[in-house]
């Protein structure tokens, strides 16, 4: 497994990356299947125990819910919501939500600063403090909300899929502590059938006509899939995105507009320089010197 | 010799344009990995992004300084509009027959209202930028696209200002430092200007 920490991507970095486009290593993910969660928060305490991350205080709003979204040191959260469907029932929804791992990552591609965030090839997307410069542009690359800012060191974190642990062939800590079995790891295509099977299960014997598999290809796929009970309607998951993409204004930017103003600059300078080979300075006219 | 500049216009003029060189260097090292060694050159990444703004409010108070001080000879009159019909005679260096113009050219005027128009679309985006938090989700990114499109229009303006005042238009440079032209140069680029403050 350790060979999976190969770099794949780097973010604001002016060469090629050393494994860039190569397929040696086994891509990982983690399944998270809502429909056995039952939102005991063991995975949140496994990962602030794990990581080390300092005490944070809950914030409560009449729910289950502890706070209102992941932070810079709370990097897994169940998300709880009481689902009223048009019938009048209510089902409770937890979903454990943490950074997505995309194949295509969004904060990776907003990056300006050399080495803060790789991909590797195992697929996990990692931010790499020392080289973080805070400028948050990854908050605006993600589609999911993910990457949070910390105001003392002025550095972004957010879940690292414990590559600690992973490249020394563990599964991360949330796995672990999982009590009902509801969070898998593996590899992504041995995940992925298996959470293609517990969707059929839950259509065919579980009265979930809808259920299905959570893997958004706007994003290339993701390191983590869901499998949940009504996949038509992932917003009722705590504002999981139907459709998430690296924002189009992020890809202008980093596209059309990049080439665009090098162009532009490059003219520029150009320009003047042809302007003054051909017209060269002016002068005060030799009428108006003979008259002072 | 005729004062151009006073000390006080031609030390807000410097610092807008120290302030902006800052921000217009770390700015391009967020802008592309290729000339991220400018951050290095300036204290590292984190250091440029940490000054970056703040020189930037520093910028932007000069350029609200230098809209009170020269709004009015900034409007485009009908001189203005006279002599930029004739801007391909000025571009071509044929000079002896434009019309008469006052303190500034209306390539100045251009320049003066492009920077100070993508100031404020800067300021209000980099606002944004500085406290995420402050705004949706979904704008965020478009506050980065604004960002980066009036700065690339600030760096044109910016390379035929610095281009016209230091290579071309001898006698400008050294007006911006030491305030004073000759009464033959104020006559020959500014007419208007020239019989307004001598009253010949």
């Amino acid at each position: 497994m350790s060979a999976t920490l190969r770099i794949q991507a780097i973010s604001g970095h002016s060469g090629a990356a050393p494994g860039a486009g190569t397929q040696r290593g086994e891509r990982v993910a983690k399944l998270i299947d809502t429909t056995t969660c039952i939102g005991c928060k063991a995975c949140e305490v496994a990962c602030v125990e794990w990581n080390d991350l300092s005490f944070r205080e809950t914030v409560f709003d009449n729910t289950y819910q502890t706070m209102p979204e992941t932070a810079w040191n709370y990097w897994n959260l169940i998300q709880f919501r009481e689902h009223i469907h048009p019938d009048g029932t209510l089902q409770w929804l937890m979903r454990k939500d943490q950074c997505m791992h995309c194949a295509e990552p969004g904060c990776l591609l907003a990056c300006p600063a050399d080495g803060a965030i790789v991909q590797y090839q195992n697929g996990i997307v990692d931010f790499q403090q020392e080289y973080c410069i805070g400028c948050q542009y990854c908050v605006a690359g993600c589609p999911f909300n993910i990457p949070k800012f910390d105001q003392t060191t002025k550095k972004m974190f957010k879940c690292t899929l414990c590559t600690d642990r992973v490249s020394q062939g563990l599964e991360p800590a949330c796995i672990k502590a999982c009590p009902t079995g509801c969070l898998h790891f593996g590899t992504k295509e041995d995940m992925t059938a298996l959470a293609e099977s517990r969707a059929t299960q839950l259509r065919e014997h579980g009265g979930y006509e809808h259920a299905g598999v959570y893997d958004p290809q706007g994003v290339g796929g993701t390191g983590v899939i869901y499998v949940l009970h009504d996949a038509t309607n992932p917003e009722a998951y705590g504002g999981l995105p139907g459709n998430p993409r690296v924002p189009l204004s992020v890809k202008l930017w980093k596209g059309p507009l990049k080439w665009l103003g090098n162009l532009a600059m490059i003219g520029g300078l150009l320009g003047v320089t042809m302007h003054y080979l051909r017209f060269g300075p002016k002068h005060v006219s030799p009428k108006e010197a003979e008259r002072s | 010799m005729i004062l151009r500049y006073t000390l006080l216009e031609r030390a807000v003029h410097w610092l807008s344009a120290l302030t902006y060189m800052y921000v217009l260097a770390t700015g391009l090292a967020f802008y592309s990995p290729h000339l991220y060694w400018i951050a290095a050159l300036l204290g590292g990444g984190p250091t440029s992004r940490y000054w970056h703004p703040w020189v930037a409010l520093v910028f932007v108070a000069a350029l609200a300084w230098m809209l009170r001080a020269w709004l009015a000879d900034m409007r485009i009159t009908a001189a203005d509009r006279a002599w930029g019909r004739d801007m391909k005679q000025y571009i071509r260096n044929d000079d002896e027959n434009l019309p008469p113009i006052d303190r500034f050219n209306l390539g100045q005027k251009y320049f003066f209202w492009v920077m100070l128009f993508a100031g404020l679309v800067l300021l209000a985006t980099g606002l944004a930028m500085w406290f995420p938090p402050s705004l949706p989700l979904a704008l965020r990114p478009l506050m980065i696209l604004l960002h980066v499109s009036a700065a690339l229009i600030t760096i044109g303006a910016f390379i035929i200002h610095v281009y016209m005042g230091t290579a071309v238009v001898r006698g400008g440079f050294t007006s911006i430092i030491r305030g004073e032209v000759s009464p033959a140069w104020a006559r020959t680029h500014h007419r208007l200007w020239y019989h307004r403050v001598t009253g010949k």
